[in-house]
Formats: structure tokens, C-alpha cells, sequence
């Protein structure tokens, strides 16, 4: 036991006096200046230099294809001596995990997938429940009963979202519908706008999305219609339109994790934080009345203290099975896997 | 409904069609010349921002509009001075351009992230706009819109009627005849790699002044890309290229429809269709000799020297 103690108390003495400030780099798939989920990784990087200071240097690189160029990019970070890693996309999950056996003194994280490693973890956040909090706004917000939602692939992190926010939509607005458009792509201004004008022209009053630009947002304004966006706070591109989005906030965990690998306290456990973590969040515009906002906030409270499960049952598919039954409740694993359409939906699968 | 649809699907076919135009237009006029330029997707992302740039200071869009074509001028006359003066390999100068443009544009526009400002709005033409349908569809355009219906023609007599558009034909065609007749085929490659190097940063500028009004980093998501199939696809032609650019949009903008009124067809088989249709397009103008036929500049990709002698 003294001996343990000894040697601990030598190699605090040591990284004392060596402290050299924790290297962190970040891997993105898209530029950080593309208002959306880059940004946001960007700015919880931005965070975490502001937090930690001196002790702490971090690098990024932008526009790393989901491909097998991406562990090469993920290895030469690795080689250069980086403590950290942050990887945050799901396709650079084989690609991390390749890397991470390589290298077992380096820590990574991988941002959305389910792939773990003795040094690498992954994280993400239960979306759902601020996007199910963004559907009661939605569905006490449409006066047509159709809500158009621009979606980006048929994936079970999409498929989820978009049922959270029908689940919410149809806890105030039994009588709304939400019309699915897939654009294939999780970046690209001119086709997530022409997709959210197709669903204006339908008849849609309030746009939703699932989408890495302000796009669609733009289009809800020029029809006077609404809009919800996603990511990141992006009032100012609609002002006129926007209600609110649910967004992300990976500053503080950022911070959290590049303490816990400082101070030697790192596990690979996996996380997945709520509202109640902070890494998620609802924004809700002036735009949203003061009745709702304070219903919606009710909501949210309520799924903090775990008193509001949005995926509740009864729940129904679109086409008429019972999926969960009264006080039936998905697991983690189910939520994570989903890929049919509650029944207020309407889209292709 | 039906009606509606075809409206609503042709409307946006104009719409998401303008910047590509813009783009392949600029292009041809460089190509006619001889100098392939691969840079379309930097040329179109300097636009973009500079347009950007402009419109947000100062509130005026003519200004951003001609902002935009400066700064895709002087990163056009970069690719001039690599593959005229220099004469690099045009492909590896095209190339290095767009990688250029992508970087030069995400620095600039680094701090205009998250704003918005003046944009081209829609604009009804007064009677041509009621005619039925075809009024809606083409004539409650915004201004760049109407630019790009006037530019087709215009550029279609210069390049095919006009003593100017032969000498850039021939300079294209046949490098040595131009010269030896006394054309100056650096001259004429500079002149027009750069003015087509303005003209394709509009199609960028479209997109950050009309279309939407913001700027985002590779805001052009490879639309340059594929306005270098269409330049293939127009077969270096003006009146080709806005067919062409009208049906990448309108392909684009049926697949998203057709999905919003609920019919089955597969997403990804519509998010598809562009592209099969270029990889028809490149199969068709691959060979030397279907080039040729096509009409495809003789000399384009191939540097011109007076001293080299064949």
C-alpha cells in the first residue's frame, strides 16, 4: 500500500513538475463555420481552451471524409502526441477504433456511435427530449395542421428525432400531421431550402429540420411561415420566422473529460446525457407566446426529473401496430436502433 | 394540385439552376479559349463570400454582385498566370484553385458566420408575369435570374456571330492558326480565363445573395463539381448550358417533391438521378473522337508556345 501511495505521490510530483498542458484535437466532418454541428463542436473546443487555460492545447481539422482517409488523419494526431482525441461523426467510429488499438496511451472519443475501446469512449446526447419538447411549440404553433420536417438520412438518430418531435406535436395537436423530406445530405444550403420549399408549397406552416445549415429556415421566412432549427442557436438567420431549436452544448463536457484524463480519472463508460446533463438544450424564441413557452418549460422540467418519458407508451407506428404499450417504455438499446415512423408521421422509409 | 406541382417543381428547376448556370457560362467562355478550369468550386465559394461581404457593409447588391465577379476575377487570373505564363498543367492549377478559393473563402467569411443581410428578393415582370403558368414559373424570378436569361443569349451571338467570339473560337481551336494570323493567344486566354473566372463567382454570389441570404463555409456543397460535368454536358455551349442547368435543378427539385406528396419511390434513388445523368454525359463526350464531334475546343488543356513546333 506505501508503496502504491509512494509511487503516486512520485508521479504527481513529476507531471508537477513537467505539467505540459493536455494535448486535445478534434476531428470534424464539416467546416466550423457551417452554423450548425461543427460549430457547435467548435465551440465546446473554444470552451474548453477558456476553461482549462494554460493547461490545455487543442487543435482541429475540418472536412474529414467518413472514409478510410479518416484514420489516417485520426493516426497523425495520434503520432504527433496528442493526449485526446475527439472524433465527432458517426462514420469515424471503425476508423477511431483502428487508431485506438494502435495507440493505447492515447484516449479517444468517438461522438455518436457505440464502439468502445479500454482508451476509447463514446458520447452523444438524448436529443430526443428537446426535439420532443420543439414539437409541443410546433403543434401549438401551426394553424394548418401540417408541419413539414427536412430531413437528412433514414438513420435511427434521425428516425428518432423526428419521432420525439411528432410525439410532442401530438401531445398538444392530436390533429397535426408531419410530412417527411429526406435530402440524403447533412450538408447542403440549396437542396435542404428546396426541400423545405416542396413542403411549403404543400401547405406546410411550420418547418422543422434535421439538417446541418440554417437552409430551410430561410425558405419557412420567405413563405411566413415558422421554423425550428437544430444544432445551434440560429435565431438570426430567420428572425422572423424561428421558434427555437434544440441544440447542443458540448463545452462543458469537453471540459469535463479533458479534466477527468488530466487527473488520470477517465473511464470508457459510455455517455449518453440529457436534458439533465446540460449537453442538450431547448432554445425557445420571443416568437414562441408566453402560455406555451411556460407549458413547455413545465415539459422540460418535468423530463429532468425524469417524471416525462417522451417514447411513453401507448405508442403506434404509421401503419396501425402497437409498438409500446401503456407504461411500456423503449430501452436504450431500441431507441437506438429505431427505424419505423409514429403514427402522426408521413415519409418514406 | 397537379398544376401546382408543375409550377412549384419548374419554379424551383429556374431557381437552383441560376447558380449553376452562372457557373458553366464563365467556364465556357474560359474553355472556348483553350484553358480548362476545375477551379469552378473555389471561383464560385470567393463569390459567394464576397458577395456576401459586400451586401452585409454596405447594403448594396449591385455592389456585392460586382464585388463578387473582382474577387472571382483576381483568383481567375491566378489559374491564368499558373497555365498561361507558366503553363502548368491546367487540371493541377484547376485543382489547386478550388483548394484556394475553399481556404481564402473560409477565412474571409470566418466572422460573418450567423447574419444576414440585403438579398435579391423575387421580382414580378409586369405583364409577362400573368401570362398563365409560364409567368409564374419564369417572370416572378429575382433579378440575377432575369441577368442569367439575358446572358444566354448575349453570350450565344458574341461566341458564335461576332468577330470577338471567332477570335476566342479559334484561339481555342487552333492556337498556332490565331497567332500566325496576328492574334495574340495569351492575350485572348488571359482576357477570357479571367472574365469567365468573374462570371462563375456569380453563380457563387447567387447563392449568398438570392437564394439564401448568408454566408456558410463551402456553401456550394460541390455544386462546382457538377458545373463542370454541365459544361461537358452543354457541349461548350451557351443555349446547351442552360438547358442543362434547368434540368440538374429540376431533377433535384422533382425527387424532393415527389417525396412531399408521399409517392414510394426510393430517396436515394432521386438524390441519384443527377448524377447518373453525368455519368451518361461523360460517357458520351470520353473519347477523343467524340469530343471532337461533340465539339469540344481542339487545344483546350494544352498550354500554347510559339517556340514549340509539332
Amino acid at each position: 500500500m506505501k508503496k502504491i501511495l509512494g509511487l503516486v505521490f512520485l508521479v504527481i510530483m513529476v507531471s508537477l513538475i513537467f505539467a505540459e498542458p493536455l494535448k486535445v484535437a478534434f476531428v470534424y466532418i464539416g467546416p466550423a463555420g457551417d452554423a450548425g454541428w461543427t460549430f457547435e463542436h467548435d465551440r465546446g473546443r473554444l470552451y474548453l481552451e477558456e476553461a482549462l487555460g494554460d493547461d490545455v492545447e487543442t487543435q482541429f481539422i475540418e472536412n474529414v471524409p467518413e472514409s478510410s482517409e479518416a484514420a489516417g488523419v485520426i493516426q497523425g494526431y495520434a503520432r504527433k502526441g496528442f493526449d485526446l482525441i475527439f472524433t465527432t461523426s458517426f462514420g469515424y467510429m471503425d476508423p477511431t477504433l483502428e487508431v485506438a488499438k494502435k495507440y493505447p496511451d492515447t484516449i479517444f472519443m468517438h461522438c455518436s456511435g457505440y464502439k468502445t475501446n479500454e482508451n476509447m469512449g463514446t458520447y452523444f446526447g438524448r436529443m430526443y427530449q428537446p426535439r420532443y419538447l420543439s414539437g409541443l411549440i410546433a403543434g401549438e404553433m401551426t394553424e394548418d395542421n401540417l408541419i413539414g420536417y427536412v430531413a437528412a438520412f433514414p438513420i435511427p438518430e434521425v428516425i428518432r428525432g423526428i419521432n420525439a418531435f411528432a410525439l410532442g406535436v401530438k401531445a398538444v395537436n392530436p390533429d397535426a400531421k408531419i410530412k417527411v423530406v429526406w435530402t440524403n445530405t447533412w450538408f447542403d444550403p440549396t437542396i435542404e431550402k428546396e426541400a423545405a420549399i416542396s413542403l411549403l408549397d404543400l401547405g406546410a406552416d411550420v418547418i422543422a429540420q434535421h439538417q446541418d445549415s440554417p437552409a430551410a429556415q430561410q425558405a419557412a421566412q420567405d413563405y411566413g411561415a415558422y421554423c425550428i432549427g437544430y444544432d445551434s442557436d440560429m435565431n438570426a438567420f430567420a428572425p422572423e420566422a424561428y421558434l427555437g431549436a434544440p441544440i447542443w452544448d458540448f463545452g462543458p463536457y469537453y471540459t469535463k473529460i479533458a479534466e477527468s484524463v488530466q487527473n488520470g480519472t477517465w473511464t470508457n463508460e459510455p455517455f449518453w446525457g440529457g436534458l439533465d446533463t446540460g449537453i442538450v438544450k431547448l432554445v425557445i424564441s420571443d416568437l414562441v407566446p408566453e402560455d406555451v413557452k411556460e407549458m413547455v418549460l413545465e415539459k422540460q422540467e418535468e423530463i429532468i426529473d425524469g417524471e416525462l418519458e417522451p417514447f411513453a407508451g401507448p405508442i403506434y407506428d404509421n401503419e396501425g401496430n402497437l409498438k409500446y404499450a401503456e407504461g411500456e417504455l423503449p430501452t436504450d438499446e431500441e431507441l437506438l436502433a429505431m427505424d419505423w415512423f409514429v403514427d402522426n408521421v408521413e415519409g418514406n422509409l | 394540385m397537379e398544376n401546382s406541382f408543375v409550377v412549384s417543381t419548374l419554379t424551383a428547376a429556374i431557381r437552383s439552376g441560376t447558380p449553376l448556370l452562372f457557373a458553366v457560362l464563365g467556364d465556357i467562355l474560359t474553355e472556348r479559349t483553350g484553358v480548362m478550369n476545375l477551379g469552378i468550386e473555389g471561383l464560385m465559394l470567393v463569390g459567394a463570400i464576397g458577395g456576401f461581404f459586400t451586401s452585409y457593409l454596405t447594403g448594396n447588391l449591385l455592389l456585392a454582385v460586382i464585388v463578387a465577379m473582382v474577387a472571382g476575377a483576381l483568383l481567375a487570373s491566378v489559374h491564368a498566370f499558373f497555365t498561361i505564363t507558366l503553363k502548368i498543367n491546367q487540371i493541377v492549377s484547376g485543382l489547386a484553385i478550388t483548394f484556394l478559393g475553399t481556404g481564402i473563402s473560409g477565412i474571409w467569411g470566418a466572422n460573418y458566420v450567423g447574419i444576414v443581410a440585403e438579398k435579391f428578393d423575387p421580382v414580378k415582370i409586369p405583364l409577362l408575369g400573368d401570362i398563365p403558368y409560364i409567368g409564374k414559373i419564369m417572370f416572378n424570378q429575382d433579378l440575377l435570374v432575369y441577368i442569367s436569361y439575358l446572358l444566354v443569349p448575349i453570350l450565344f451571338i458574341y461566341i458564335y456571330r461576332t468577330k470577338s467570339g471567332m477570335i476566342l473560337r479559334a484561339v481555342g481551336e487552333s492556337p498556332r492558326a490565331a497567332d500566325s494570323r496576328g492574334i495574340s493567344v495569351t492575350k485572348t486566354r488571359y482576357i477570357y480565363t479571367i472574365a469567365g473566372g468573374a462570371l462563375t463567382a456569380v453563380g457563387g454570389a447567387y447563392l449568398s445573395l438570392a437564394y439564401n441570404s448568408m454566408w456558410i463555409e463551402d456553401m456550394t456543397a460541390g455544386k462546382g463539381w457538377i458545373a463542370v460535368a454541365l459544361v461537358l454536358f452543354a457541349t461548350w455551349d451557351p443555349a446547351k448550358a442552360m438547358l442543362g442547368a434547368y434540368l440538374f435543378g429540376g431533377i433535384t427539385a422533382l425527387g424532393l417533391r415527389l417525396q412531399a406528396i408521399g409517392t414510394h419511390i426510393s430517396s436515394d434513388f432521386l438524390k441519384m438521378l443527377p448524377y447518373i445523368l453525368t455519368v451518361i454525359v461523360l460517357l458520351f463526350t470520353s473519347t477523343e473522337k467524340l469530343k471532337r464531334k461533340v465539339g469540344a475546343p481542339e487545344a483546350l488543356g494544352i498550354p500554347y508556345s510559339r517556340e514549340d513546333r509539332e
